[in-house]
């Protein structure tokens, strides 16, 4: 049963995946491009060789967790579009967090650590005040995420080119730098960085609470139907403020580990999209966690591939965010035929009241 | 993520990948070039390859190293300051075999082209920004140009068309590369005229066109007549100049084109000079030095030519200082010099050669800049 | 010729309204008639984008900027039809097949919009009301663009069809019960699809005067969120059009108010003065709404509410 379940979830994603390869593919003969040369080469740039391959994970880890920061609210029926903020402000409080502590000489263990902690925390006191500004004044999520992303980049900006910026950061305004022997390591025989491992866990975690926890499935129900959640007693407000919490502190841990595996010290170009880049990764998730994990790095490796068009095939670099949008939309899309390519066996199974999922997706609490 | 037994490991994983990549690659259509014994340069930019501004110079530059024998270019746009510029500049030679690499953007540098260096030790890197520092991998350079010169020049000539002696300056941030313009723009015009004064307004980043706008509408409010700019892409200043009626002078390439009746002169980078001689060098096997920088003397800058209607007047002086930079006797830094708050930065008799890395961290704007650095 | 020195903030901030207030007024109105129908559109970001792409390079093309904003209208209704034809499907979720149209949309644009990045098209003509003053400052700001002009008219022209008219009738019904639009004889999908077509079409005119007008010309960086933002600005204006007028005005000015400052002298926080807009946005949000009453005027059907 489970495996006809899983062919039956899976059976959407496939169609979209084979309509997006043939739309790409006429959008590419229309460009003058060869499309078979041009799916070797995403192929090679993606995941043909070794590098490629590290190239591809490298991408791919940023986004396990900020992909989180969406899916996580969307189980208690919230969509948040704020990550890129989360991001940022979580990557600012760990350098903050990181340079006394690495001033008192303390083992990188703690540093680290207590820059995870700061990042996570910022992260989530930003979240979870779009999720409270929901329960407590109404205020729509979607639009309250996306105000504090911009206002909270701002504020980081401000911080890093003014109070909190190095004397010595002479024509890149940023932060102090962590000291090399303090920053995150990379996973053994490659260039991988820690982060990849520290996203896999949260997703796995963040799949384990919201499928085989208590307040995982209370916030799942109060997702599907809000006023039912309140009616059997949930505590609806506290169960949101935990929820977006945890995702917040999914994007401030995905900050931390950009400034503490891979840039080194915080600056402006903190901001480059791997907030909202998760938002599209969370969606092609369907808003599972465990799902996050391939999608992310099937993501990785289209960014990591684009490069390869642009110098082999001459196309603009704009062509893998058509190809991107393209596979969003196809995806979404293919929503509609969910349990319509049931397998005969699945007919027998009772069916599920489609209403309040409906309105779950849509964002409704 | 650098730490000593990596470099090596990365380094043979990286032959590894190599090797597969070669293997992958030849089922998959694999570039001629790399059979044919070429040498491949890739050029890496920040933003869109024609901005009329920064990356546009240096596109100009690639163009001019395309046209050597013997040589392929790679190049891809739109690459941020971040681990991807890392990602994008080791598949281009992990994929494509390229060996000169022009990561062209200055937040590239560190920690991204130091740390593949390293690990890179057969490729070349050429960074723009003059950033490198004693003990930093020797197959990383980091060139850069006193475009400040041409700067300067450029502020004579605004200097003399200015009818209200007010200035205007868009810039993104407050650091010394963007404050030596600042400063040399409002020296230049005060050479002509002491009472000359320049606002600055910062828009907080390289490239957001309606903030430019905002800014370059809000200085000719406030009566500056001649705007100039240290954006990624002048365009939109230099298109509201023209459409206020007021002068502009331009950065980074000649954006005459945009602006006939406005564009006075405009200081621009030489990468069609530089480029074709740095790839030249390495050819023929040369080692370049590790910090390359030059002004007008060593042809890495230059002015857009005049608009017709500059004077004469202005033309021969800013001609004469012209000659002089290119002589090697002319110093745009020079004491007494007092910075907007009244203190002396430069006391007299001391002059400072372009060289000096002293100005590589001006935190100051000089009297007569209204505009603070923080 | 001399500065306007303190008076300047004011005439920018007056101009900025001005200047800066037309792609919101547009975007927000497209989206008003696209919510008062019960949908949502988030990828109107996109929509203005491609406006502001298809726009400019017809306008070069033809050589006349009306055309120009004509391909703009089409490009963005055929966004907006696409929008709704997929969230017509049923399971399909509205909001994030708006988050795909914004991708999708900036996407294109970015890959068909490379050889208009360079040549300068013909611009929007502008009405030159400040020819009784001659302080140029003044009639910088007093030059206004026809499709301003267009944009105030619209505002109370959608609150008369709204309120009076039978298409507005039928707009309401939909947008606030899908099953008693049904029990009349319309088709809530029909009506969405005209009004999200709507929507697109003022959100590419919003987008073509960036690159026809304001700043004048197509480049990757011209919208730096101001499609989205929009869609916030109907909330604010409680899905009233003359809201959606007085909001764009006030956005406008709030951006315009950081340049203004720094060129009189006022320096420093440039990065907060500059998020002033979305600091404004929320507070007036957070003071505006309630959790125990839907809002006044928020069409019952339409899920961002709920």
């Amino acid at each position: 049963m489970r495996l006809v379940r899983l062919a039956d979830a899976a059976a959407p994603p496939l169609v979209a995946l084979l309509a997006t390869i043939v739309a790409f593919a006429l959008f590419l003969l229309a460009a003058g491009a060869d499309p078979l040369r041009a799916y070797g080469l995403i192929y090679l740039g993606a995941f043909g060789t070794w590098f490629s391959w590290q190239n591809t994970l490298v991408r791919a880890a940023p986004l396990l967790l900020t992909a989180l920061g969406m899916a996580l609210p969307a189980q208690i029926g919230l969509i948040v579009i704020g990550a890129e903020g989360g991001f940022v402000a979580g990557g600012v409080a760990a350098i903050a967090a990181g340079l006394p502590l690495a001033a008192l000489g303390l083992p990188a263990v703690i540093v680290l650590t207590g820059m995870a902690l700061a990042g996570m925390a910022t992260g989530a006191a930003l979240v979870a005040a779009c999720g409270a500004l929901r329960h407590w004044r109404g205020v729509n999520e979607t639009i309250s995420s996306l105000l504090i992303a911009y206002i909270a980049i701002a504020v980081c900006d401000q911080l890093v080119e003014g109070a909190m910026r190095d004397p010595a950061s002479l024509n890149k305004p940023s932060t102090r730098p962590l000291p090399e022997a303090l920053m995150l390591g990379t996973i053994p025989g490659t260039n991988v960085h820690l982060g990849l491992v520290l996203g896999l866990i949260f997703c796995v975690l963040a799949y384990v609470f919201v499928f085989h926890t208590t307040w995982g499935f209370a916030a799942r129900v109060v997702g599907a139907n809000a006023r039912a959640g309140r009616l059997v007693g949930l505590p609806v407000g506290r169960l949101i403020l935990i929820v977006t919490a945890l995702a917040g502190a999914a994007t401030g841990l995905a900050g931390m580990v950009e400034v503490a595996a891979v840039q080194g010290a915080a600056s402006a170009d903190l901001a480059v999209g791997y907030g909202y880049t998760g938002i599209l990764v969370a969606f092609l998730a369907r808003q599972n966690p465990l799902a996050v994990i391939p999608v992310a790095v099937l993501m990785g490796g289209l960014e990591a591939s684009g490069g390869l068009l642009e110098q082999r095939l001459q196309l603009p670099d704009a062509t893998i965010t058509v190809l991107r949008g393209l596979l969003f939309i196809m995806l979404l899309a293919s929503e509609t035929l969910q349990g319509r390519l049931r397998l005969k066996l699945r007919a027998r199974a009772p069916r599920p009241a489609p209403e309040p999922v409906r309105r779950a997706q849509a964002g409704g609490a | 993520m650098a730490s000593g037994s990596g470099f090596s490991r990365r380094a043979v994983l990286g032959g590894l990948g190599l090797g597969a990549a070669g293997l992958a690659a030849g089922s998959l259509a694999a570039p001629a070039a790399r059979a044919a014994g070429k040498t491949i340069v890739g050029f890496i930019y920040v933003g869109t390859a024609n901005d009329y501004g920064y990356n546009q110079a240096h596109a100009e530059g690639a163009a001019a190293v395309r046209k050597m024998p013997g040589v392929t270019v790679l190049e891809q746009a739109r690459v941020p300051e971040t681990v991807a510029v890392q990602n994008t500049m080791d598949g281009m030679i992990n994929l494509d075999g390229a060996s000169i690499l022009f990561p062209t953007s200055f937040g590239y540098f560190d920690p991204f082209v130091l740390r593949l260096a390293k690990s890179k030790p057969k490729a070349q890197f050429l960074h723009a920004g003059g950033l490198w520092k004693e003990g930093e991998p020797l197959n990383a350079h980091s060139y850069f140009g006193f475009i400040s010169q041409a700067v300067y020049t450029a502020g004579i000539v605004a200097g003399h068309m200015s009818k209200s002696k007010k200035l205007g300056f868009i810039a993104a941030k407050p650091i010394p590369q963007v404050l030596r313009n600042i400063n040399a723009f409002t020296l230049g015009a005060q050479s002509v005229d002491s009472s000359i004064t320049t606002t600055v307004v910062f828009t907080g980043d390289w490239f957001l066109p309606v903030r430019e706008a905002e800014a370059a509408n809000s200085l000719a409010d406030q009566g500056a007549d001649v705007l100039t700019c240290h954006v990624d892409s002048p365009k939109v200043v230099m298109e509201t100049a023209d459409k206020r009626g007021i002068f502009c002078t331009g950065y980074h390439t000649n954006q005459a084109v945009l602006a006939p009746k406005a564009y006075l002169t405009g200081a621009e980078w030489n990468w069609t000079g530089l480029y074709p001689r740095l790839v030249g060098d390495l050819i023929a096997g040369k080692t370049l030095p590790n910090m390359i920088r030059g002004g007008f003397r060593e042809g890495f800058v230059r002015n857009s030519a005049y608009n017709a209607i500059v004077p004469e007047a202005a033309r021969k002086q800013a001609d004469g200082v012209r000659a002089q930079f290119m002589a090697g006797n002319f110093a745009v830094f020079k004491g007494p010099l007092k910075d907007n708050k009244g203190n002396t930065v430069l006391g007299a008799g001391t002059t400072l050669d372009e060289f000096d890395l002293v100005l590589e961290q001006m935190n100051y704007l000089v009297a007569g800049v209204i505009g603070s650095t923080s | 010729m001399s500065g306007i020195g303190w008076w300047g903030v004011p005439v920018a901030v007056l101009a900025g309204a001005i200047r800066v207030s037309t792609p919101f007024l547009f975007v927000s109105l497209g989206e008003l008639v696209t919510e008062k129908s019960g949908r949502v559109n988030l990828g109107l970001e996109g929509t203005l984008v491609m406006g502001a792409m298809s726009g400019f390079a017809i306008a070069w093309l033809t050589g006349s900027p009306w055309l120009g904003v004509l391909a703009a209208a089409l490009v963005g209704a055929l966004l907006g039809v696409l929008h709704a034809a997929i969230c017509s499907l049923p399971r399909v979720n509205p909001i994030a097949v708006g988050i795909a149209m914004m991708l999708f949309g900036t996407g294109l644009a970015f890959y068909l919009g490379k050889p208009f990045i360079e040549p300068k098209a013909p611009e929007l003509p502008a009405l030159d009301l400040g020819f009784w003053s001659a302080n140029p400052a003044i009639r910088s700001a007093l030059k206004v663009n026809a499709l301003f002009f267009i944009g105030v008219a619209l505002a109370p022209a959608l609150v008369w069809m709204l309120r009076n008219s039978g298409i507005g009738l039928v707009l309401r019904m939909v947008g606030d019960s899908e099953d008693a639009a049904r029990a009349m004889g319309y088709s809530p999908r029909l009506v969405r699809l005209a009004a999200t077509g709507f929507g697109g079409a003022l959100a590419g005119i919003g987008g073509s005067f960036l690159s026809l007008y304001y700043p004048g010309s197509w480049n990757e960086g011209l919208s730096s969120g101001q499609g989205i933002t929009a869609v916030a600005l109907v909330i604010f204006a409680r899905w009233n059009p003359m809201g959606c007028l007085w909001a764009s005005l006030l956005f406008g000015g709030a951006g315009a108010l950081g340049p203004a400052l720094q060129a009189i002298g006022v320096t420093g926080f440039y990065h907060l003065f500059n998020a002033l807009p979305y600091i404004v946005t929320l507070l007036i949000m957070i003071v505006s709404c309630s959790p125990d009453r839907t809002l006044a005027g928020a069409p019952g059907e339409l899920s961002i509410t709920r």
